[in-house]
């Protein structure tokens, strides 16, 4: 029932790193993050890795398994076999803190850049009234666990640091989609989108909706009708006229 | 950083803990005028509560309108077995309808009934549909709802100061590791950022806990790494007092298999929904251990049970939705008893329940979890379930309406509260608890703070050495233990010795374990440097757990009967008398040693003591008790 198992995880900080090669125990109905746990108690009882729930639910362990964003905890061991050799690395997109602990404050940074739900003024609590089948589209979004495995795997920013100010990321520009589609959010979120959040910088390869470990649709169900209706108020000649009219009564 | 250095910060409340209660704390104290710290061990909005998966209650009657918060507050108490603090199951049960609709106005979005109100959903113990719910997601909504109220507060302070962080902020992957005092009064708290392994003092005149539970001193849990007691044993070191430690909640339903999963919390809403619980023999075994108290309300055969489902106003609810702790020992005996399910556990099927399509639309979660993590389809086949460690009753002892502790200046809201569940909790009252609570603790903080008049208490440079010395101890130490060797063995001795069936000289071998346990916790040897080192936190955890653990045995060898969450092999009975008593466990001053006491249990204000009827009554209160109440119909 169990085996040695060969791991390569990388270990280092800010100044730089390796990857060290460790055997380890392996047994029947276990994840990556066992293993982990395996090695602190018995072999690095100072590897550093971020995790929580071990279920599923947080999304605090993410790291990259044989070069793929994935979750440690819903990465079951049984997925490999028992010669092969799996590699952990961090997540590659954040800067390393220690080991596969990485800096994740740049999703946090843009989580405050996204303006709040805008109640419906007007409407006291208690009193607010949607229709199940109206809830449902955010309520994909909202299923999101904050793990930033799409955040990680986006080209966009994933190969190019320089794209990180200008770009929110699926994660965030999916926030977006949320909050524009919750049926009693009083303000209009597309422009914002395409102007402050870089939606446009994405160019629909959905590898976001591809690591999502809750399968939340990110590309198809979030970014491209956020998308569509962007495109529908800029070149919509009706659109443009009535911003121009709007506008002139402003004067 | 030089070794010893420490970075300052002052503020008006500091919350410690970033789950409901502390987020819905730290929302409230900003709200009236606080600059207010959170605190966090994980990165934000990764608390615990995310596991949170039925619902939230509060009677605001969308489903059935016969609910009222009356009703609540009796179910409340039968749950607790009459030993809950009625002061705060009444506040709870009247207060949780607005705190659930306000998580509306900050963007939430619960399923709903046809009419457009927020649905509610069934679930043990409680006597109508009363769980706010998300599918089974509901505490990643809660949290992730109030993480994003919390942000749209500091962009108001953007735009208002010119700085996201002017009025309220949160320090993540940041640990606690000692409360600061001026005299008794709270002056601040002590800890170290996980990611730098820098220390930090937080100097403020106001703390509230909000850190949780103690799951992490047994083997079989629910919990997450956090859940070391650091609140308890927080408050304990500072002088408060922790209330009836002995009442743990074994949550009936966890994954038994795969080992690495062993734990892991299969929610309520499947039997809620329909789900069964059956032995290896195929029997609906929970018919035959109604217990005699709560006969009156659950229906004797599977026919009356099954058409509860469609038609709740003519027939009893099935026993699978009795209170965890009857539901836990039920599965227990089964498995003794050698009808248990192949790896130890017993069968709980949706699958004959319910179509596959409706399955998966009401617990996706329930689905994809066992899909993933033990190759099971829930909607073809039975899942095998067991006892898992899930909650504590016990916990910090606190006034009810400003929720504080004996300290002056400390608070504590949530898990890591005492009094509210009294000996066992019902599902679903622990979210609305994290919100009515941690409202009225970012309320009762701002309060005592507004009350000092800008005198506030200061935290010694001599008091400073001191934590900092205990803090960095583990790096100190030449030859020591490993403290994860050293966490395995209290697992397993709380797991054996002070699990769900406790006898008196397995709790007295617990003890004589934990004190050397306590000794060894003070010698541990952590290797590497102070920079993210799991090894170093456990060892710090550690000595939190043993502290907490001391108090869930002392307690539970002194409380010499059967009630809630402590259930005793030598008296299997619930006894009246017993439920006059209140356990309260405290340090003595300079201390190491745990004193335990016992103190009555507040008595029930005539107007709550009158929604029962007296046969009920009957089955809790004493002799002279019921004499003692008026004459003829109590309403």
């Amino acid at each position: 029932m169990s085996y040695q198992g060969h791991f390569r995880i990388w270990r280092g900080d800010v100044a730089g790193g390796e990857i060290q090669d460790f055997t380890v125990e392996v047994n029947e109905g276990e994840v990556v993050l066992d293993i982990i746990h395996r090695l602190q108690a018995t072999q690095a009882g100072d590897l550093a890795v971020r995790w929580n729930c071990k279920a599923g639910k947080c999304g605090s362990c993410s790291a990259e398994i044989n070069g793929r964003p994935r979750l440690l905890c819903m990465t079951r061991m049984s997925t490999f076999t028992e010669d092969d050799t799996i590699t952990v690395t961090p997540l590659r997109t954040f800067p390393v803190i220690r080991d596969l602990v990485t800096d994740v404050s740049f999703n946090y940074a843009k989580a405050r850049e996204i303006p709040a739900f805008a109640p419906p003024k007007g409407v006291a609590a208690g009193d607010y009234r949607m229709q199940q089948i109206d809830v449902e589209r955010s309520q994909e979004f909202r299923k999101c666990i904050e793990c930033f495995l799409c955040q990680d795997v986006c080209h966009v920013v994933r190969d190019h640091e320089d794209n990180k100010d200008s770009f929110a990321g699926p994660r965030y520009l999916m926030r977006i989609a949320e909050l524009d589609m919750h049926p009693l959010d009083e303000m209009d979120r597309k422009k914002q989108a395409q102007d402050e959040h870089g939606l446009g910088y994405c160019n629909v390869t959905k590898c976001c909706t591809e690591v999502c470990p809750e399968h939340i649709k990110i590309t198809d169900n979030a970014l491209i009708p956020m998308k569509e209706r962007v495109v529908d108020r800029k070149f919509d000649p009706l659109v443009w006229l009535g911003s121009k009219i709007r506008r002139r009564e402003n004067v | 950083m030089s070794d010893r250095e420490v970075q300052r910060h002052r503020y008006d409340v500091v919350v410690i803990g970033a789950g409901g209660a502390g987020l819905r704390a730290a929302i409230e104290a900003r709200e009236q005028g606080m600059r207010t710290a959170i605190i966090s061990k994980s990165l934000f909005g990764k608390a615990h509560t995310v596991m949170a998966e039925g619902g939230i209650a509060a009677s605001m009657g969308n489903v059935n309108a016969r609910d009222n918060w009356q009703v609540h507050f009796r179910d409340t108490m039968r749950g607790g077995k009459f030993l809950n603090n009625p002061r705060m199951a009444e506040l709870h049960a009247k207060e949780a309808p607005d705190r659930v609709w306000e998580l509306e106005t900050y963007g939430a979005l619960f399923d709903r009934t046809k009419d457009g109100k927020i649905s509610q959903r069934n679930f043990g113990g409680h006597e109508y549909p009363r769980l706010a719910h998300v599918g089974d997601r509901t505490g990643l909504e809660l949290i992730r709802t109030l993480q994003q109220k919390i942000v749209s507060m500091q962009q108001d302070d953007l735009r208002d100061h010119g700085d996201y962080e002017a009025m309220i902020r949160v320090f993540d992957e940041c640990a606690i590791t000692d409360l600061m005092q001026d005299g008794p009064r709270v002056a601040g708290a002590f800890g170290y950022f996980r990611e730098t392994g820098d220390l930090v003092v937080f100097e403020a005149p106001a703390v509230v806990l909000a850190t949780g539970g103690i799951g992490k001193s047994f083997k079989v849990t629910s919990n997450s790494w956090e859940y070391t007691g650091d609140g308890h044993a927080l408050g304990m070191r500072a002088g408060a007092s922790l209330l009836n430690m002995e009442f743990v909640q074994f949550h009936p339903t966890g994954m038994v298999w795969p080992p690495s999963v062993k734990g892991i919390l299969v929610t309520e809403s499947v039997r809620g929904d329909g789900g069964v619980l059956r032995n290896s023999e195929g029997k609906r075994f929970m018919f035959d251990y109604i217990p005699d108290v709560f006969t009156k309300q659950y229906a004797e055969s599977e026919d009356e049970g099954d058409r509860w489902y469609s038609d709740p106003e003519n027939n009893k609810r099935p026993p699978e939705l009795l209170p965890r702790d009857e539901v836990a020992r039920a599965i227990n005996s089964e498995v003794k008893a050698g009808r248990g399910s192949p790896h130890g556990g017993v069968f709980l099927d949706v699958s004959t329940r319910l179509p596959a399509e409706e399955i998966k639309k009401r617990l996706p979660s329930m689905w994809h979890q066992f899909k993933e993590l033990a190759d099971v389809d829930i909607t073809k086949e039975p899942m095998e379930v067991g006892p898992t460690c899930h909650y504590v009753m016990g916990g910090v002892e606190v006034d009810p309406d400003t929720t504080a502790a004996s300290v002056p200046g400390l608070f504590a809201a949530g898990e890591v509260a005492g009094g509210m569940h009294g000996s066992n909790r019902l599902g679903g009252n622990s979210l609305s608890d994290l919100l009515v609570f941690g409202r009225r603790a970012g309320l009762g903080a701002a309060q005592y703070v507004g009350s000092l008049g800008g005198r506030h208490p200061a935290v010694r440079e001599s008091d400073l050495d001191d934590v900092i010395g205990f803090a960095l101890q583990p790096f100190e130490t030449e030859v020591g233990e490993n403290p994860y060797e050293i966490h395995q063995e209290l697992q397993q001795a709380m797991q054996d010795l002070v699990g769900i069936i406790r006898r008196p000289e397995e709790i007295e071998d617990a003890l004589a374990r934990l004190e050397k346990f306590r000794e060894r916790a003070t010698k541990v040897k952590v290797v590497g440097h102070r920079q993210f080192n799991p090894g170093w936190h456990l060892a710090l955890d550690l000595r939190n757990m043993v502290i907490v653990s001391e108090c869930v045995a002392k307690s539970a060898l002194e409380r010499q009967e059967s009630r809630g969450g402590h259930t005793r092999d030598d008296f299997p009975a619930m006894d009246a008398d017993w439920r006059k008593v209140n356990l309260v466990c405290s340090h003595a001053p300079g201390s190491v040693e745990v004193d335990l006491k016992r103190q009555p249990v507040p008595d029930i204000r005539a107007d709550l003591i009158a929604l029962f009827d007296r046969s009920e009554l009957a089955k809790y209160l004493t002799e002279a008790e019921l004499a003692a109440l008026p004459e003829g119909d109590l309403t």
